[in-house]
């Protein structure tokens, strides 16, 4: 071990949060309008339109036929447009986001889909529109399986930072490529590693306490 | 007060077309409470859905006091709505409210200020006998007390009907009883004309005046519950006649024999 260790590490850990909550939020926003869109589209649902729902279906399907690392080269032209660089974790947001975000939006649409068709009734029937349908009725009462679903989203959004590390994006996962296997710096392969599932845990375990919390307030 | 005028629906598979509803005619007077009965399948649940548009009638006229429902854009609909009130089998309270805002939430649909919304909730609570279970979710409540709600949030609005889709069938004998005694005492007080389905042929007997019999989607038999009772006319209703005659008979052999039901 050497003492350049921690002070490494820290810097790692700091560029993979920032990665993880901007490409999360971000992720989310998108994901949210792609899984709300898909739910009330469907058909019975509350604004049926079959062939958004088919276009959007199509799209998140083609986004997520690409394997992460290629989406990551795909995108690299985006970044730079938006970001002015394609190095570095503000560029790798970009793409973490934009390959997040299908995958969350199937997530948000699975949550969604656990509310009864029966409450949506309940609400069309003292004559709700149907944004405030989706507002005080769908979201609320799929509360609890969104958080878990979003669990899901953000611990494989982490996932993807470290192989966005492999191609110039910073964070844990660039560490343990360029130091812990090319300059075969076992240490920093072995800290890193600890580090990210520390990390996991601590998401996972956060999640799970969020959705326990909303869940016994409504089922004590 | 409620006219429904050769109203058809049908589903379409691949393979047939199957008529769930077929040219249905029907009138309900202002007040009544109006029983529509029929086995499983018979398409009534269609038919009280078609009232508030749940589901879309292909063809026919349906008219609530004086508005042609059938006609309506979704906006209008969406009026019409708040004035046609609806409870069901599985209550569909929302989770993530307490009972207090379940109840409010139609007044919040129609945008009614604040303190209209407090004071109205509470004396809908009252009414139904839940004024002390305002900051509950509807999971802390007995299936009886969830279906109290589920009437209270339908009656808010002061709607000119209340629809009950087999509003008692997931409910005990006893709990049954106290619910049809409460939309019974309702229609009393508030002059509020009651459409319900039902299977179980005690809903009828117990509060229904008028009623229809529901076979393939037809209606085969009109009239006031009494006249089913004692002379009915069509196979169904005999089927369901024969069905209590056959218990009943079987009751007086069993206290007969001391059994004691």
């Amino acid at each position: 071990m050497r003492d350049d260790l921690f002070e490494l590490l820290w810097e790692g850990l700091l560029e993979t949060l920032y990665m993880v909550a901007w490409s999360s939020l971000f992720a989310l926003l998108i994901g949210t309008v792609l899984g709300i869109i898909l739910v009330v589209t469907e058909k019975g649902g509350i604004i049926e339109s079959p062939v958004l729902h088919k276009v959007i279906g199509t799209l998140i399907n083609s986004v997520r036929s690409i394997p992460f690392i290629i989406l990551i080269v795909l995108l690299l032209p985006l970044s730079r447009l938006i970001i002015g660089t394609t190095l570095g974790p503000t560029a790798a947001i970009v793409s973490l986001s934009i390959g997040a975000a299908p995958f969350l939006g199937r997530i948000i649409e699975n949550s969604l889909k656990e509310v009864s068709a029966g409450k949506i009734e309940a609400a069309k029937s003292v004559g709700a529109p149907p944004f405030m349908i989706i507002l005080q009725v769908l979201i609320p009462e799929a509360l609890p399986a969104l958080v878990r679903g979003m669990t899901i989203a953000v611990i494989a959004i982490t996932e993807f930072t470290a192989v966005a590390g492999a191609i110039g994006a910073g964070g844990l996962g660039s560490l343990a490529i360029r130091f812990g296997y090319q300059r075969f710096r076992e240490d920093i392969l072995i800290a890193t590693v600890l580090v990210i599932i520390l990390l996991i845990q601590i998401i996972q375990w956060s999640g799970d306490w969020i959705s326990k919390s909303l869940y016994n307030k409504r089922f004590k | 007060m409620i006219r429904i005028e050769h109203v058809s629906k049908s589903y379409r598979t691949p393979k047939s077309t199957v008529n769930v509803l077929d040219d249905i005619q029907l009138n309900i007077a202002k007040g009544d409470i109006f029983g529509i009965i029929g086995f499983s399948g018979a398409g009534k649940s269609t038919l009280i859905r078609c009232l508030n548009r749940l589901e879309e009638p292909d063809t026919g006229t349906i008219e609530i006091n004086g508005r042609i429902i059938t006609g309506l854009k979704d906006k209008e609909l969406r009026a019409a709505r708040e004035k046609i009130g609806m409870i069901f089998q599985e209550f569909n309270l929302f989770d993530s409210m307490t009972v207090f805002q379940n109840v409010a939430f139609p007044l919040k649909v129609a945008g009614h200020p604040k303190a209209f919304i407090h004071h109205r909730v509470h004396e809908m609570l009252e009414l139904v006998n839940l004024g002390d279970k305002a900051k509950l979710h509807p999971s802390q409540l007995s299936g009886g007390q969830k279906q109290r709600v589920g009437i209270a949030r339908a009656l808010v609005n002061q709607p000119d009907v209340l629809l009950s889709d087999e509003a008692t069938s997931a409910l005990d004998p006893q709990t049954t009883y106290s619910i049809l005694e409460l939309l019974r005492e309702i229609n009393r007080k508030l002059n509020l004309t009651i459409v319900l389905i039902t299977h179980e042929l005690d809903v009828l007997q117990h509060i229904c005046r008028n009623m229809a019999v529901l076979e393939a989607g037809r209606i085969v038999e009109t009239g006031t519950v009494d006249k089913f009772f004692m002379n009915p006319e069509s196979d169904t209703a005999r089927r369901f006649v024969h069905i209590i005659e056959h218990y009943r008979d079987k009751r007086v052999v069993m206290e007969g024999m001391g059994a004691g039901i």
